[in-house]
C-alpha cells in the first residue's frame, strides 16, 4: 500500500550530514562522475557547503557520510540520492508489517538522478520538497492509501514492464490521486502545477514501483539457507546482490554499460556504466522479466520486437523460482511474469538476469542520454552460491 | 556436410536433426534447408567442476 509521503528525516530518521546513494557500499574515491558530482549537488541542495569545492571537503573529511539507500530502507533510482529533507513516498508491506521508502520522481533530461547539477535541478528539488512533497503526503493520507498490487498488475495489462515504461502505472496513479488533491490543496493553483508535473512525466510510477519492490523483498532477507535473490543493485563501480539466506551481505562484481538507444547526439561513447537500485523492480518479476508484457518498450531500449520481448521474459523463467500469481502478462496467455531468482539456476545456466534501464551521460551534469538493457554480472551470483555452500557446511 | 546430407540420402532417409549446445551448427544446417531443432544446452556451471559439485550437493539437500 502507498501510504503517505513525508521527509526522509523523518520517514527514515536520516540524520542531516548523511548522504544516501544507490547500490552497494561504496566509497568516495570509488564513485562515477555522475554519482560524485548528484552528492555534491545534494550538499549544496541542503545548505551544508555553498558550492562543490566546500561540498567535497565535507564528504573526504568524513563530516557528511554517505551510505546505501538499501541499509536505510529505501531505494533510489540511477544515483539514488537522498538526503534529509527530500520528501519520500511510504509503501507499506502490510502483511509483515515493513515500510519501504522512495523519493519522488524528477522527470527526465537533466535531473539529480542522472548527474545533473545545474540550478535548475536545485530548484526542482526545493519545489518537490516545500510544495509537491507536502500536497502528496495528505492526499494519500486521506485517500487511506493505494493498493499498489492491483495497480502495478493493471499497468502491465495496459503496456507497461514499470521500468522503463510506467506511462500507464503514472496515469491510474494520478487517477487515483487527482480528486484528493483537489479536495485538500490549498489552491487550485497548486493543484494544476503538480498536475502538470505528474502528467508531463512518464517515469513518476517508477520510484514508487521500487518501493513497493523493495517493501515486498526485505522481508526475505530473514529466510535462512533460502537461494532467491532479495537485492540487485548497481552503484555505478559495482553491482551488488543479496540473497535471502545470506542475510543483509552484498556480492559485489564490477557493474556492465548497458546498451540500447541513444537521444541525438549522444552514443555508446558517452555512455556512464550500470547504476541504480532499479533492479529491485527486476527482481519482483517486473522490468526486464515482464518484457513480454510490453511490446512498446522493447524498441526504446533497443531490444527488437515482440518476439525477442516473449524470448527475454521466457529466458528470465529459466532462472527463476516460479510466477507472479498476481502479475500476468496478456501476450503470453496471462501467465504470471518470471519470479523469484535462484542464484543456483544463474550459475548452472550461466544465464544472468536482464535489467531494463536508463543510461546517464558519463560526463558529469549531462543528465540522461537514452535507454536500455543490461546484465547483471555472473560473478555475483557464482560468490553467492559458494557462500550458501559454506553456510550450510558443505564447502 | 554436402556428403553428410547424401549418406542419409544414400540410406533411403530424410536428415533431420536434432542439435545439443553450440548453436553455430543449427544454424548452418538451417542455411543448408535442413530441418533441424536446436537445444540450448551447456554443461552445468559452465563446466566448473567444483561449482557443479556445490549446485549438486545443494540440490541434493533442498530435494530438487
Amino acid at each position: 500500500m502507498l501510504v503517505d509521503c513525508v521527509p526522509a528525516r523523518e520517514a527514515l530518521g536520516l540524520a542531516d550530514r548523511t548522504v544516501l546513494h544507490s547500490g552497494p557500499p561504496l566509497a568516495w574515491e570509488r564513485a562515477c562522475p555522475p554519482v560524485q558530482t548528484a552528492i555534491l549537488c545534494a550538499i549544496r541542495y541542503e545548505g551544508w557547503a555553498a558550492d562543490d569545492a566546500g561540498a567535497q571537503r565535507l564528504v573526504e573529511s568524513g563530516t557528511v557520510k554517505l551510505a546505501p539507500c538499501h541499509h536505510a530502507g529505501a531505494a533510489g533510482p540511477m544515483t539514488g540520492i537522498v538526503t534529509a529533507s527530500m520528501p519520500v513516498f511510504v509503501v507499506e508491506n502490510r502483511p509483515r508489517g515493513n515500510r519501504a521508502f522512495a523519493t519522488i520522481n524528477e522527470g527526465l533530461g537533466k535531473v539529480l538522478r542522472f548527474g545533473a547539477n545545474d540550478e535548475s535541478v536545485v530548484t526542482r528539488l526545493r519545489w518537490l520538497a516545500r510544495e509537491a512533497g507536502p500536497l502528496l503526503g495528505v492526499a494519500l493520507r486521506v485517500a487511506g492509501g493505494l493498493d499498489l498490487r492491483a495497480l502495478v498488475a493493471q499497468a502491465l495489462r495496459m503496456g507497461d514492464e514499470l521500468h522503463q515504461r510506467n506511462v500507464a502505472a503514472s496515469s491510474l496513479l494520478a487517477r487515483a490521486l487527482m480528486p484528493h488533491l483537489a479536495r485538500t490543496a490549498p489552491d487550485t493553483g497548486a493543484v494544476a502545477q503538480l498536475a502538470e508535473f505528474i502528467g508531463g512525466n512518464d517515469q513518476f510510477f517508477l520510484n514508487v514501483a521500487m518501493a513497493a519492490a523493495k517493501a515486498a523483498t526485505d522481508p526475505c532477507l530473514d529466510v535462512a539457507g533460502a537461494t532467491m535473490v532479495a537485492t540487485m543493485a548497481r552503484n555505478g563501480t559495482d553491482f551488488g546482490i543479496r540473497v535471502a539466506g545470506l542475510g543483509g551481505r552484498w556480492f559485489t562484481a564490477p557493474v556492465n554499460t548497458p546498451q540500447g538507444l541513444y537521444f541525438p547526439p549522444y552514443s555508446a561513447a558517452d555512455a556512464n556504466p550500470d547504476v541504480g537500485d532499479s533492479a529491485i523492480v527486476e527482481t519482483v518479476g517486473l522490468g526486464g522479466f515482464a518484457m513480454a508484457a510490453s511490446p512498446a518498450v522493447v524498441g526504446f531500449v533497443g531490444a527488437g520486437g515482440l518476439r525477442d520481448a516473449i524470448r527475454i521474459t521466457e529466458e528470465m523463467g529459466e532462472i527463476t523460482l516460479g510466477e507472479h500469481p498476481h502479475f500476468r502478462i496478456p501476450t503470453l496467455d496471462d501467465r504470471g511474469t518470471p519470479v523469484g531468482i535462484d542464484v543456483r539456476k544463474v550459475v548452472e545456466t550461466g544465464i544472468t538476469p536482464l535489467i531494463n534501464t536508463g543510461i546517464a551521460g558519463r560526463k558529469p551534469g549531462t543528465g540522461q542520454i537514452g535507454a536500455g538493457v543490461v546484465r547483471a554480472p555472473l560473478a555475483c551470483f557464482e560468490q553467492a552460491l559458494e557462500a550458501l555452500a559454506r553456510a550450510r557446511g558443505l564447502a | 556436410m554436402a556428403d553428410f546430407r547424401d549418406l542419409f540420402t544414400r540410406l533411403g532417409g530424410e536428415i533431420r536433426v536434432i542439435n545439443l549446445g553450440l548453436e553455430s551448427f543449427a544454424e548452418t544446417l538451417e542455411a543448408m534447408g535442413v530441418p533441424v531443432l536446436h537445444v540450448q544446452w551447456s554443461p552445468p556451471a559452465g563446466g566448473d567442476p567444483e561449482r557443479a559439485r556445490l549446485l549438486s550437493l545443494l540440490d541434493d539437500e533442498d530435494g530438487s
